[in-house]
C-alpha cells in the first residue's frame, strides 16, 4: 500500500479497485476452506500467472515478497513443531498466496482509486455518522506518512549514533516529539489547502 | 489583488509576537525578511487565515480573515518551508488531485488540470512516483504545484528555499518570479528577494523598514554587520 503502484496497461490494472479489493477479501476468506495441497498449488499458480498478465516485472514482485519470507518461514517452522508437515505447508502456501495477491492489488491499483473504493464502500454508513471522506483521508495520510516517520526515526537513530549511543529506547522521546510537530504542521497544511470543512460531493 | 492589515497584533498566550502592523500590500512581488523570532512566519500565517490576529484585522481582496477564513484560504495559497508536511497523498499526481477533489471539481477537469500542472512544472515523468522518494527540490516543486493547481489569486511562501541546495533554490526562485499571482515570500534568502517590488523588514514583531528590495535589504544588512 505504500505507493508501490506499478504503471502498466493490463486487464488487471483496468479492473475497478472495488472489484479487486472484493476479490482479495473473497480469496482471503476462501483460502481457509481449501484443505488440499494440489488445490492450493493451483491457486498459487493462478496468482503467479496473474502477475504475468499484469505485466509486473518479476524483480518488482520479488522485491515485494521478500520481506515477508522470514516471517512465513518462522510460521512454517512453528507449525512443523506444533502440528505436522502437511498442515505446515498448507499454512505457508496460504500466506504466500495471500501476500502475493495483496501485493498484486497494490501494484496494479492507484492509491486514489483504492481510497475512492473505500469511500464508496463506506457511503451507506453515512446515516450512522461515518464520514467516508475523512476515513479516506485517514487512509491516505497513513500511507503517505509511514515512510516519513520511518525517515525521522532513522534521523534520530543516526543523531544518537553520532553521539555514541548505539542502542537506546531514549530514541522514542525525540521521535515522539518530532512526530507531534509533524502532526501540527500537517494539520496546518490541511487547513491551508482548505480542508477544514467537509468536502462537497463530487459533481461527476 | 490587495492584502490589508490594520492595527494587527498577535499574541501566543502571554508572548506578544506581532504589534502595530499596518500594511497595504498591492504589489505583485512582496518579500518579508527579519531575524529568527521576528514575527515573519506569524505574519505569513495571518495572510491566509491560518491564524487570525488577536488585535486588528486582515483583509484579502476585501474578505476578512476572521469572518471569511474559508473563502480567504481559497484565494490565498500557502507554501510551507518543509514540503514533507504539505504533501498529503502518497504519489505526485494524487497529491495534485487532492485539493481539487476536495473542492468538488469534476473528475474530467481534475484530470486535465493535473496533467497540465505536471507538464508545466516538469513533473510529468514523476506522475505515479511515491512522494517520499522525490528529492528535496522535487518535493518543494510538488508542494508549490499542489498549491498552484488550485489557481489561487495570491500565494504566500514561508521560507520556500531554506532546505534546498543552490541549484534548486535558483530553480524555485525563477518559478516564483514567473508566477502571474501576487506573491508574498518570507525568506532569509536575500538573493531570492532581489528585484522584488517591495520588501518589509520585521524586528521584534514590528515593521522597521519597508520599501523597494534593495533599500530594505541594505537596511537589514546594516542592522547585522559581519562579525
Amino acid at each position: 500500500m505504500l505507493s508501490l503502484y506499478h504503471d502498466a496497461r493490463s486487464p488487471v490494472h483496468a479492473l475497478p479497485a472495488g472489484a479487486k479489493l472484493l476479490t482479495l477479501f473473497a480469496v482471503g476468506t476462501g483460502l481457509f476452506f481449501v484443505r488440499s495441497l494440489p488445490g492450493l498449488g493451483i491457486t498459487l499458480a493462478v496468482v503467479v500467472a496473474l502477475y504475468a498478465v499484469a505485466r509486473v516485472p518479476w524483480r518488482t514482485a520479488w522485491g515485494q515478497l521478500r520481506p515477508v519470507l522470514p516471517f512465513t518461514a518462522l510460521i512454517l517452522v512453528a507449525q512443523l513443531v506444533l502440528t505436522d508437515w502437511r498442515t505446515a505447508v498448507l499454512v505457508g502456501v496460504r500466506i504466500l498466496v495471500l501476500v502475493l495477491l495483496a501485493n498484486l492489488v497494490t501494484l496494479t491499483t492507484r492509491t486514489s482509486a483504492m481510497i475512492t473504493a473505500i469511500e464508496v464502500a463506506l457511503g451507506p454508513l453515512r446515516p450512522l455518522g461515518v464520514r467516508p471522506e475523512r476515513v479516506g483521508l485517514l487512509v491516505a495520510l497513513t500511507i503517505r506518512f509511514i515512510p516519513v516517520i520511518k525517515e525521522q526515526a532513522d534521523q534520530v537513530r543516526a543523531a544518537q549514533k553520532a553521539r555514541g549511543v548505539e542502542r537506546s529506547f531514549a530514541f522514542l522521546t525525540p521521535l515522539l516529539i518530532k512526530t507531534l510537530r509533524l502532526a501540527d504542521g500537517l494539520g496546518e497544511a490541511l487547513d491551508a489547502r482548505g480542508l477544514d470543512a467537509e468536502p462537497p460531493r463530487r459533481r461527476s | 489583488m490587495t492584502i490589508e492589515l490594520e492595527g494587527v497584533g498577535h499574541r501566543f498566550g502571554d508572548r506578544r509576537v506581532l504589534r502595530d502592523v499596518d500594511l497595504r500590500l498591492d504589489e505583485e512581488r512582496v518579500g518579508v525578511i527579519g531575524s529568527n523570532g521576528s514575527g515573519k512566519s506569524t505574519f505569513a500565517r495571518l495572510l491566509n487565515g491560518l491564524l487570525v490576529p488577536t488585535e486588528g484585522r486582515v483583509r484579502v481582496d476585501g474578505l476578512d480573515t476572521r469572518k471569511q477564513g474559508k473563502a480567504v484560504r481559497r484565494r490565498v495559497g500557502f507554501v510551507f518551508q518543509d514540503p514533507d508536511v504539505q504533501i498529503v497523498m502518497p504519489t505526485v499526481a494524487e497529491d495534485l488531485a487532492f485539493g481539487l477533489k476536495h473542492h468538488g471539481v469534476a473528475r474530467d477537469e481534475i484530470d486535465r488540470r493535473v496533467a497540465d500542472t505536471l507538464a508545466a512544472y516538469g513533473l510529468a515523468e514523476f506522475r505515479d512516483h511515491p512522494a517520499h522518494l522525490l528529492s528535496g527540490g522535487q518535493k518543494q516543486l510538488l508542494a508549490i504545484a499542489a498549491v498552484l493547481v488550485l489557481e489561487p489569486e495570491h500565494v504566500v511562501f514561508d521560507e520556500p528555499t531554506t532546505l534546498l541546495d543552490l541549484r534548486n533554490r535558483r530553480r524555485i526562485g525563477r518559478l516564483i518570479h514567473d508566477l502571474p499571482q501576487q506573491v508574498v515570500v518570507v525568506s532569509h534568502d536575500l538573493e531570492l528577494l532581489a528585484g522584488f517590488d517591495r520588501v518589509v523588514l520585521f524586528e521584534g514583531g514590528r515593521v522597521v523598514a519597508d520599501g523597494p528590495a534593495e533599500q530594505t535589504i541594505a537596511a537589514y544588512l546594516a542592522m547585522h554587520p559581519p562579525l
